[in-house]
């Protein structure tokens, strides 16, 4: 009865079926409620939007800058996470004296910075792609500041009896120790990439899914509002896809990964 | 006694403080100890939790330096860790990240020996524990007793002239615990390797050594010293069926004030 691999059969069926009828109440939901079009378009409305916008509102090219900025900034956020990480994680005396300072950057909104940055950039991509810097780079610093700081003193004193330098404790034990940690702030980082881009997008310029989500808006066209918010979300799901497949590449020899397939 | 062989270990009035937990006064853990152990002897140290046998062992090793006295090392004294002592922990500290072969050659890759030999020594001792055909897993697919004998390959594989073990057998069951002493006291006897062995276990004191020093309470020093007059120091299970065994663990339980005072259980059920 509780075989996994029936577990795993009877969850994929169960899943596709509730999305069976997530489509089917989305189509003929709005009509049945009496709720109007321009408050919830029914799928198909919301389909045939989807392919007016690539053919006449560029949405693939708009989709193309999201990604290019969501990428940009989630891989240049996690670096600089990682690597203020690892400096703060290896140096006590630094992480006091910037703990508050960190802590109090980790409390303000970042997104409430994308006015304040598209004021100093002007309407280009880079304040998106640096309030996404700003959003990634805390949940990865953070995990790698911690698992830096909890590594087994017995490990590095392992290594120090066999005379080990500071560089091959880091290479050997400190930063392989650190990528499972990384790896769950590079998951968060992922989707929060996505939210730091649109809101940036949302606030200033003419590029991106987030300004044809505040077209729409303008323009009262719910679909292509819905348009937007599928695309975000497609764009925000292969960020994290990649994540999981790189995860279960560099994390391999960790044990019942392959069994339960939970994101 | 004066045999005639070198000195490998000593502790020459070694005395160790750390800060308390206020910061203020300061605790001594060790005072005073000095003893020594010559090349290809087994000393076991035994002793009640607390008393600082893991400081002697850190000691030892290079790891912290003694507030006061000194620690030598096949005559020169110990400034920081060196090639010529390897230790092993309860924990088998296996790194999860690396193959059972990689893990064993963890020491001698940090200590710089060219690849081919490194996997020439490892793969000789992963073959005399027996575990040659799981080179190629990682840690968590092997059993506890399994692991700490990688760990003691490990271990073998830097070639030290002293072996520092602290309880290296506890966190295992009573079975494969048996099993292990006898692997790690056959190696010891063939290698002519020099030991020196923590444990709370007073049969594992007894039919591993050559001789047991006893630890005080805090702050620890040694109070006696019993040369374990036995057979078969490189078979433990047929030096348990020695008569005498008996008597040499009532003495010991008898030094320890075992039955009057109550010093923590040793670890796990023996």
């Amino acid at each position: 009865m509780s075989d996994p691999r029936t577990q795993i059969r009877n969850g994929t069926i169960a899943s596709l079926a509730l999305l069976v009828i997530f489509l089917a109440a989305w189509q003929w939901g709005p009509d049945l409620l009496g709720v109007p079009t321009f408050i919830v378009p029914p799928l198909s409305m919301v389909a045939r939007e989807f392919v007016h916008a690539w053919q006449f509102d560029h949405l693939l090219f708009h989709t193309g800058v999201t990604v290019g900025e969501v990428l940009a900034g989630f891989i240049l956020g996690s670096l600089l996470g990682a690597l203020i990480g690892y400096l703060l994680g290896m140096s006590p005396t630094a992480e006091f004296a910037l703990s508050p300072y960190i802590l109090a950057l980790q409390i303000a909104p970042k997104v409430a910075f994308a006015p304040l940055f598209i004021l100093w950039m002007g309407f280009t991509v880079y304040p998106k792609i640096l309030v996404a810097i700003l959003i990634v780079f805390f949940p990865v610093m953070v995990n790698v500041l911690t698992a830096v700081r909890s590594v087994d003193p017995d490990l590095i004193n392992l290594a120090r009896s066999f005379k080990a330098t500071r560089t091959q404790i880091f290479w050997k034990i400190e930063f392989p120790t650190s990528m499972p940690p990384m790896f769950a702030g590079l998951r968060i980082g992922s989707t929060l990439a996505v939210v730091g881009v649109v809101v940036g997008e949302l606030v200033g310029g003419n590029q991106g899914l987030g300004y044809l989500l505040s077209f729409g808006e303008g323009q009262a066209d719910t679909p292509m509002v819905f348009v937007s918010i599928v695309m975000l979300t497609l764009v925000g799901g292969i960020a994290y896809l990649g994540v999981i497949i790189a995860e279960r590449q560099v994390l391999h020899y960790l044990p019942s990964r392959s069994a339960g397939q939970g994101l | 006694m004066a045999l005639a062989r070198v000195t490998r270990l000593e502790y020459r009035d070694v005395t160790m403080r750390f800060a308390d937990r206020t910061g203020h006064g300061a605790l001594t853990a060790i005072r005073n100890v000095s003893f020594s152990v010559r090349d290809g002897e087994v000393v076991a140290l035994i002793g009640p939790s607390g008393c600082g046998k893991s400081t002697l062992l850190n000691i030892g090793s290079g790891l912290t330096a003694p507030s006061e006295g000194q620690a030598f090392v096949d005559g020169e004294r110990v400034a920081g860790p060196n090639a010529q002592v390897a230790f092993m922990l309860q924990k088998d500290l296996l790194l999860p990240w690396r193959t059972i072969l990689e893990n064993v050659m963890f020491g001698v890759e940090i200590q710089g020996v060219p690849l081919a030999e490194r996997k020439r020594r490892a793969e000789r001792f992963l073959a005399s524990f027996n575990l040659a055909e799981f080179s190629g897993h990682y840690p968590h697919h092997l059993s506890g007793g399994m692991r700490q004998r990688a760990a003691l390959a490990r271990t073998l594989a830097v070639d030290p002239h002293v072996l520092l073990l602290d309880e290296p057998f506890s966190a295992v069951d009573a079975q494969t615990r048996m099993v292990l002493q006898r692997d790690l006291a056959r190696t010891l006897k063939q290698s002519g390797k020099t030991a020196l062995l923590i444990t709370h276990d007073l049969a594992e004191a007894v039919t591993l050594s050559d001789r047991v020093l006893v630890m005080s309470h805090r702050p620890g020093t040694v109070i006696d010293e019993i040369v374990i007059d036995l057979p078969h120091r490189d078979d433990p299970i047929a030096r348990r069926h020695e008569p005498k065994v008996n008597d040499y663990v009532a003495r010991l339980m008898d030094r320890l004030d075992i039955g009057h005072t109550g010093i923590e259980a040793p670890g796990g059920a023996a």
